[in-house]
């Protein structure tokens, strides 16, 4: 239990900072720190497969895509028509309804939770650890979907090229 | 007394609903983004957690299919942002507001 307050803590207030933060570099390390986090609760949940693949995945493949990017373009300050010295969540119009809007999806989805009364209790004995049980399921009864998995790869590959790629006329 | 279904559910909601904050309330595409992650990995923790409670392995392998998902969506759209800001030197979303140009 202690583990657990510990893992949401920290991921909870890192994904908080993410969206506070006015330069993006510092948004994505932050969003590591969350995602790391978030594998051990993974580890807590008995999935030590899904917490390696966050962490190589997430943390070190599609991290990196977002932080090459930040720096590529080199534009670390939001241009908006507000005040560049007013905190980005501290300003007035729109982001008063979008911070509504928020807060009201978190009262539904917890008040939703609440109603679920002993539906979510304690987790059964007899996790599914093993890689080798997830494996033999994911090229048999997901074959499918994972063969169209390598498809979505690889027209997303295709796609980030040509969408990316300068123009010749320019 | 260890946590139950509805704890790790509840953190899955908060951290998703931090996310749609993101989205709502930043003018910066890239952080955008940035927040379309934080709510896939909102999502991915239910999955883990329904599989756990359920006792199958369904629940992770959902989990890669989303991984995968959220990796294509990166490249794109991060593909998209590099276009954006060559044609208008911006990433405030306010300032794309024509389809075509």
């Amino acid at each position: 239990m202690t583990f657990f307050y510990l893992f949401g803590a920290v991921a909870v207030i890192a994904s908080l900072l993410v969206i506070a933060q006015r330069n993006p570099i510092y948004s994505v390390l932050l969003l590591i720190a969350s995602f790391g986090a978030l594998s051990g609760l993974y580890v807590l949940l008995d999935a030590p497969f899904v917490a390696v693949t966050q962490i190589i995945v997430y943390a070190g493949a599609i991290m990196v895509l977002f932080l090459f990017v930040v720096m590529l373009l080199n534009a670390p300050h939001e241009d908006t028509e507000h005040d560049e010295r007013v905190h980005p969540l501290r300003r007035p119009g729109p982001m008063r309804f979008g911070a509504a809007l928020a807060v009201a999806l978190v009262v539904e989805l917890l008040w939703a939770l609440t109603r679920a009364g002993s539906a979510g209790g304690a987790f059964p004995e007899g996790a599914v650890i093993s890689v080798r049980a997830i494996g033999k399921s994911l090229f048999t009864d997901y074959a499918f979907p994972f063969e169209v998995t390598s498809l979505l790869i690889l027209v997303a590959m295709v796609g980030a090229v040509i969408l990316a790629k300068r123009e010749a006329r320019q | 007394m260890s946590p139950t279904l509805n704890d790790y559910l509840i953190l899955s909601a908060i951290l998703f609903a931090i996310g749609t904050a993101g989205v709502f309330l930043r003018r910066n595409l890239i952080t955008i983004l940035l927040s379309i992650e934080i709510m896939l990995n909102a999502v991915n923790l239910s999955f883990v957690a329904f599989g756990r409670s359920f006792g199958t392995a369904d629940g992770q392998i959902i989990v890669f299919f989303v991984m995968t998902v959220a990796a294509a969506e990166a490249a794109v759209g991060l593909a998209i942002v590099i276009g954006l800001f060559r044609h208008r030197e911006s990433l405030n979303p306010d300032t794309f507001t024509s389809l075509k140009w």
